[in-house]
């Protein structure tokens, strides 16, 4: 066995049973941190791949912005994890149907010839994968490149409309409103039926009652 | 060099409509709430200049541009050309309504031009990623724009429900995309098309390829969802009940021809190899909206609900004529999607004409006596209900009789049968409407004020209906002779 394969295998591990504990973790906390190991790992098999640029943004964007913003949310979130996991086992025959049927797809699907390992690619020595991602980027996928930039932009022009309040109102006087002000703007007469006294007797017994 | 030029030039329109939105973001921060209205012309002026640039640089020929991402064919063309026309249309519909509601503002016109780009990049998309990116940018702009009456807890939950939904579909769309990018080992339609053909030719039980079925499953359950065929077209009537009319009737109306030109690109030109596959596929789906459309939309009390309905219905036709899997087939669902987005703008345009300030008209008895309110709102609503019934002077006849033709002539006799039956049922609740404004007693007389560019257009709108219905040949021709000059 060659030593990249002893990484390789070394890594899978620890990515396939920090995957496992992301569900199983009862802790919403634990998950988080589990993914993010995950990712780590994911991160190193693709560098194993000669992938770096992938590798590298893999744990910028995701561990090192996405993540912490989850992590974040999560701890500010107050999670019953009991009341999650309600109705556990009556949902779960319905689960369990739909779980073998997409285990049993998959196994079709993956066990058709077209998943067979890639060879693997070596590339010489100082080729860049950035260089070589940022020139397609450029050229072959420039529509879609600059499309994806005016999704994010509309993502950010939606957010704002649809959670910014108009400021309140300086509660400031405007002299020149305030002096056209009319009577009838301000003022406004009630017609009522004048109250009668309650009578001395009933106040007494009340306050005897009492 | 010279190529991204030509690239940017056969692009103008979206680059138009993409940098004007921008311009309208920045330029509403300049404004006051009584200079709003420059924003509404600024919108205006840009779906115009943009569709006399489509217009403009017409071609008989299909050329490809950003590396084969981007295709300029008579297709694309005309579809962009009905999509900003009945955008701009849409807006003079909605300019009183968002007024009155207080949603007349910078973000709904930036928010709409992102949307009609959006479209406009589906509609030329010719590979997989921009397709994509085309819907997704439409699609966001739209949960956003559902959602933008924010005080309104049904709108909310609309968006909520399209949003949640929404993202499913497009996930099983990136999905099917994906295994068919596994199996052929591109993105782009054309070169997928070729590896197909090609791989058939070698081995004929190549196209059983389970992988390239599931992918195709996929592929066509994403593009249902978007259409809101059955069965998965549940989100429909909560959505079109719970957006403001407004709202409602951009997405009921323009974004179809978008989807139209995605089942085009996808299926016909991109997996024609599974030609057999889909078809089937698509032939469940129109039977079932056909069936479940019309009859659903009998027992509802909400006109919104029931033109959701109704739409479902309209898409079993469509997709009847997809299915056909001929050319003509084709032909006959692009007349039948440019008479439903007309029968649909006149639709909504009508309900919003209705509605007035804190009162949204939206159930079938707010439609009572309206012959005795406003003669002439009856009349174009009775044109526009005829048409969508299939009555035979309107476009809609037309339309049901173009794409039933080319399903009979594809040899469905039966589905046809079944289809005309359907149309049939249906023609009851479009029949009842037209009996509530005509039989029966106004519940209310509240004047009718909607502004003169409004009633003008609207009545165009109905009476094109008419018009066309008359005259159908320009339209069937127009068609037949698109879909035949960039397909064939």
């Amino acid at each position: 066995m060659v030593f990249t394969d002893f990484i390789f295998y070394v890594l899978a591990t620890i990515l396939l049973l920090s995957a496992t504990q992301v569900i199983t973790a009862k802790n919403p906390v634990q998950a988080a941190l589990f993914l993010v190991l995950s990712f780590f790992t994911a991160s190193g098999i693709w560098l194993l791949l000669q992938a770096e640029f992938l590798a590298i943004v893999l744990v910028l964007v995701y561990v090192g912005a996405v993540m912490v913003l989850f992590l974040f949310v999560v701890m500010m979130l107050d999670i019953n994890i009991d009341k999650l996991r309600e109705g556990f086992w009556s949902y779960l025959p319905l689960a369990a149907l739909i779980g073998v049927l997409m285990a049993v797809e998959m196994v079709m699907i993956l066990s058709n010839k077209y998943f067979i390992a890639a060879q693997s690619v070596s590339h010489p020595v100082g080729y860049s994968d950035t260089a070589a991602l940022g020139h397609v980027m450029y050229t072959e996928y420039l529509l879609p490149f600059e499309l994806a930039a005016i999704v994010l932009l509309v993502a950010i022009v939606a957010a704002i409309a649809l959670t910014l309040r108009e400021k309140r109102e300086s509660k400031s006087i405007n002299p020149s409103e305030q002096v056209v002000v009319r009577k009838e703007d301000r003022l406004r007469m009630v017609n009522m039926k004048s109250e009668t006294e309650p009578k001395p007797d009933e106040s007494n017994t009340k306050g005897e009652a009492s | 060099m010279d190529t991204i030029k030509a690239d940017l030039l056969m692009s103008l329109p979206e680059i138009t409509v993409l940098s004007m939105a921008m311009v309208v973001l920045i330029i509403d921060l300049f404004l006051n709430k009584k200079n709003r209205l420059v924003i509404y012309g600024l919108a205006q002026v840009t779906l115009f200049v943009a569709a006399y640039l489509v217009w403009g640089s017409h071609t008989t020929t299909v050329d490809y541009a950003y590396s084969g991402m981007f295709v300029d064919d008579p297709l694309s063309e005309i579809l962009k050309l009905a999509t900003l026309i009945g955008a701009a249309i849409m807006l003079v519909y909605t300019r009183h309504y968002m007024m009155l509601r207080n949603m007349f503002s910078g973000e709904y016109y930036a928010l709409l031009l992102f949307a009609t780009a959006g479209m406009m990049v589906m509609i030329s998309g010719h590979n997989m990623l921009s397709i994509y990116v085309g819907l997704e940018l439409l699609s966001l702009c739209i949960y956003a724009m559902v959602a933008l009456d924010r005080d309104n807890p049904k709108a909310t939950e609309a968006a909520m429900k399209y949003f949640v939904l929404g993202a499913l579909a497009s996930g099983m769309l990136l999905y099917g995309m994906s295994m068919i990018y596994g199996v052929t080992g591109s993105l782009d339609i054309s070169v997928i098309a070729q590896r197909l053909h090609d791989s058939a030719l070698i081995n004929p039980d190549f196209v059983k390829n389970p992988v390239l079925v599931l992918g195709l499953v996929f592929i066509v359950a994403g593009l249902a969802f978007k259409f809101g065929a059955v069965p998965f077209h549940m989100w429909a009537p909560d959505v079109y009940q719970g957006s403001p009319t407004g709202i409602t009737i951009l997405i009921g109306s323009i974004p179809k021809f978008a989807g139209f030109a995605m089942a085009i690109r996808l299926l016909t030109t991109g997996l024609d190899a599974l030609v057999l596959d889909w078809q089937n596929m698509l032939l469940i789906m129109a039977v079932l909206s056909i069936a479940i459309g019309n009859i659903t939309a009998i027992a509802q009390t909400n006109l919104k609900r029931m033109l959701a309905y109704s739409t479902i219905s309209h898409i079993g036709f469509l997709l009847l004529g997809l299915m056909s899997g001929t050319l003509n087939g084709y032909a006959s669902s692009m007349v039948y999607v440019m008479a439903y987005v007309l029968m649909a703008l006149a639709g909504f345009g009508v309900i919003l004409m209705l509605s007035r300030k804190g009162f949204e008209a939206e159930q079938l008895d707010d439609l009572k006596g309206l012959n005795q309110r406003s003669p002439w709102a009856a009349f174009l609503m009775l044109i526009t209900m005829f048409s969508m019934a299939g009555v035979p002077p309107t476009l809609g006849f037309y339309a049901k009789f173009s794409v039933l033709q080319a399903a009979l002539q594809a040899g469905f006799v039966w589905i046809v049968v079944f289809a005309v039956l359907m149309a049939v049922v249906g023609a009851f609740y479009y029949l009842r409407i037209i009996k509530l404004m005509y039989f029966d007693e106004p519940l209310d007389d509240a004047v009718i004020d909607a502004p003169l560019d409004m009633r003008m257009v609207l009545s165009l709108n109905a009476l094109a209906l008419l018009g066309i219905g008359l005259m159908p040949q320009g339209l069937l021709e127009l068609c037949g002779r698109t879909i035949y000059a960039s397909l064939h």
